[in-house]
């Protein structure tokens, strides 16, 4: 059992026009085997949370905590926290050209786990996980997200955090821009690994679709840098129904 | 046909004061008289971004009296290494020099030394030749000969310190295939100027691959010329410079026939204050060279703040009716994104930066074709990527 929880969070981002707070005060507590979805309008500071409980150097944290079973995460080095059980599926995966998939996956399972993985039962467990997330094999020999589609890039996410089994993973619109066929395939994955792992999900969207496939405990709304309401999947019907205007009205 | 460019990409300006460029690259002087060439100032277009002070020993007309040792492996039948006269070795190069320096080693050789593979001899395995400098002036001439549908693959590695001037002279006849590689693992103390030249026979295939990690100053220009039809040249360069370190690779080449392919792709990492690396890539396609298709590429990685790549391609098209002509040329800093996304999966920083330097570098070194000098390449890899470990801890 696990619990991410973030207290008053500010963040601030340096733009050319000067210093920008983003947060302004986020208060979340997410356990193991809960989804929160996190819904929110563009700009409204989703994925700057997300960069900033893994640690991106771009995001300066002015204000608040995040610990991870009491750790205090804001400490940790970008690996520490990996290594610490936190995952974030990025809205734009980067592309390493020249680093295969195959060698990325091992190196990244070693140095979390803090020891290789068996050969034998790795290449059975990734073969496996490609298999369910309808990747290629041939994806093993191609260069991390290199001429990747999103689609595929989204899947490569999924694919890395069911191998690397986190405690918490964060899930910075991996719904986005995937036809239907592609999300039931990325929701099944996070599906297995709530089953499998009882990982605790932090579910980044800006469209109400994905929660037909992965039900979420709780439902937060993200206005301008923090959470203006909260709720249960209610609370996500309504925004299916009304949108965003009504927070954005007074915002 | 598609024309991506053919401008003359600007060069820095801060280095460009009073240069006068050449009209066509087609003009510049070739000799074998030492005396054809000034001894460069630095304001000439070829040496504008060479450090000369420091090669200045090997711009001198006299002789010199150092040696490399050299080593090689066992040669198989059809393949012969000889020592040949100065007369006879300037009638079987190539091309006559191309800068003072390379004049000057020809003149001060004492001669070369030839390998030579016979017509119709395929050698599968790799020939080595080790060349080990033990300090002092050298000068080489060096003749790869390689006999009409002959084919091998020939490594040249140098190690050591010396102040090493050189000639090569890399001679196809007709459908001969060479795989060339020239390693220049130096000390750090050593200075090296050479010129490899290529003549390439009607549909010869010359591979050259050049990697340049050690020395003070390397300054290796290839140049390939083409004499016969259905001719392909590919050239690799990979180079990793240091603080202190100049590398500077200028290629040329020469499309005077049709039907001719050639490929050029330079990749470098640079990283230290000083580390200075030049590339620059002439390609001329002439009246004649109808049918052309040719592509160059320089990429360099730039590891941290005060490391200078000049990189300047070259493109001048006499012809429309050509194939395909293109080039392309990115400097780039290392990039923070690829870091993060990568220590994100719980990966160190240490390593991190190893797998992003060694996938820059991965499809180059796969080119080599050379297992051995591949797996042996990596590993010098890492430990220059160790060395901008030890330079970043200590900022
Ligand atoms: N690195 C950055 N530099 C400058 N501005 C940024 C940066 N990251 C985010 N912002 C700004 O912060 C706001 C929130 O962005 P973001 O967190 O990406 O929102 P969301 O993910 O909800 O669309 C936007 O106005 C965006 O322009
Ligand atoms: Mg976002």
């Amino acid at each position: 059992m696990s619990t991410l929880e973030i207290r008053n969070l500010h963040v601030t981002v340096e733009t050319p026009e000067g210093t920008k707070e983003i947060l302004k005060g986020v208060d979340l507590t997410i356990n193991s085997g809960e989804t929160h979805a996190i819904m929110g309008p563009n700009g409204s500071g989703k994925s700057t949370l997300a960069y900033s409980i893994a640690g991106h150097p771009k995001y300066e944290i002015t204000e608040g905590s995040v610990t991870l079973d009491g750790e205090d995460v804001l400490e940790m080095s970008v690996d520490e926290r990996a290594k610490a059980g936190l995952f974030l599926a990025m809205q734009y995966p980067v592309e390493v050209p020249g680093v295969s998939v195959s060698n990325f996956l091992r190196t990244a399972k070693t140095a979390i786990d803090g020891e290789a993985p068996k050969l034998r039962t790795w290449v059975k467990d990734v073969k496996g996980a490609m298999e369910n997330l309808r990747m290629d094999p041939s994806f093993g020999e191609r260069g991390v997200n290199e001429g990747f589609s999103g689609g595929e890039k989204k899947r490569h996410e999924i694919l890395q955090m069911e191998l690397l089994q986190p405690k918490i993973s964060i899930l910075d619109e991996t719904d986005s821009g995937l036809d239907v066929d592609a999300l039931r395939i990325v929701s099944e994955g996070v599906n297995r690994a709530k089953d499998n792992t009882g990982l605790g999900v932090m579910l980044i969207t800006h469209y109400t679709r994905i929660l037909r496939y992965i039900k979420p405990d709780y439902v937060h709304v993200f206005v301008n840098g923090r959470v203006a309401e909260e709720g249960g999947p209610e609370l996500a019907e309504r925004l299916e129904a009304e949108g965003y205007d009504r927070y954005l009205a007074d915002a | 046909m598609t024309v991506t460019d053919h401008t003359q990409a600007t060069a820095d300006t801060a280095h460009s004061h009073g240069v006068i460029p050449d009209k066509s690259r087609a003009d510049r002087i070739v000799s074998f008289d030492v005396d054809a060439f000034p001894v460069p100032t630095g304001r000439e277009e070829n040496w504008r971004f060479s450090p000369v002070r420091d090669l200045k020993t090997l711009f001198a007309d006299e002789a010199a009296e150092g040696h490399l040792e050299w080593a090689t492996s066992e040669l198989p039948a059809g393949v012969t290494l000889t020592e040949v006269a100065a007369d006879d070795a300037q009638a079987r190069t190539v091309r006559a020099p191309g800068d003072r320096a390379s004049a000057v080693a020809v003149k001060h050789a004492g001669g070369a030394m030839a390998l030579t593979v016979a017509a119709n001899t395929v050698v599968d395995e790799p020939i080595t030749i080790d060349l080990t400098g033990v300090g002092g002036e050298v000068r080489g001439h060096l003749l790869v000969e390689l006999g009409q549908s002959a084919e091998a693959t020939v490594v040249i590695r140098r190690t050591g310190t010396a102040h090493y001037s050189e000639l090569v002279s890399v001679d196809l006849q007709d459908n001969a295939g060479l795989n060339l590689v020239l390693l220049q693992q130096w000390d750090e103390d050593t200075i090296h100027a050479g010129e490899v030249v290529a003549r390439l026979g009607r549909d010869s295939r010359l591979r050259g691959t050049v990697v340049t990690l050690g020395g003070k100053v390397v300054r290796l220009n290839t140049s390939a010329a083409f004499a016969g039809e259905g001719a392909s040249v590919d050239l690799f360069g990979l180079y990793f410079a240091d603080s202190g370190q100049h590398q500077e690779h200028q290629l040329f080449v020469d499309h005077a026939v049709p039907k001719c392919t050639s490929r050029v792709t330079y990749k470098g990492a640079l990283a230290g204050k000083t580390a200075h690396s030049v590339w620059i890539g002439d390609v001329l396609i002439r009246a004649a060279a109808e049918g052309t298709d040719t592509y160059e590429l320089n990429r360099n990685l730039v590891l941290t703040d005060g490391a200078r790549a000049d990189s300047v391609p070259n493109l001048e098209i006499e012809t429309g009716e050509i194939e395909g002509a293109g080039h392309a040329s990115a400097t780039g800093r290392f990039d923070e994104e690829q870091m993060f996304y990568l220590r994100s999966r719980g990966i160190s920083e240490d390593q991190a930066r190893k797998l992003v330097v060694r996938g820059f570098f991965a499809d180059l070194i796969h080119e080599i074709g050379v297992p051995a000098v591949e797996e042996s390449l990596m590993r010098q890899i890492d430990l220059e990527i160790a060395h901008v470990e030890e330079e970043l801890g200590d900022e």
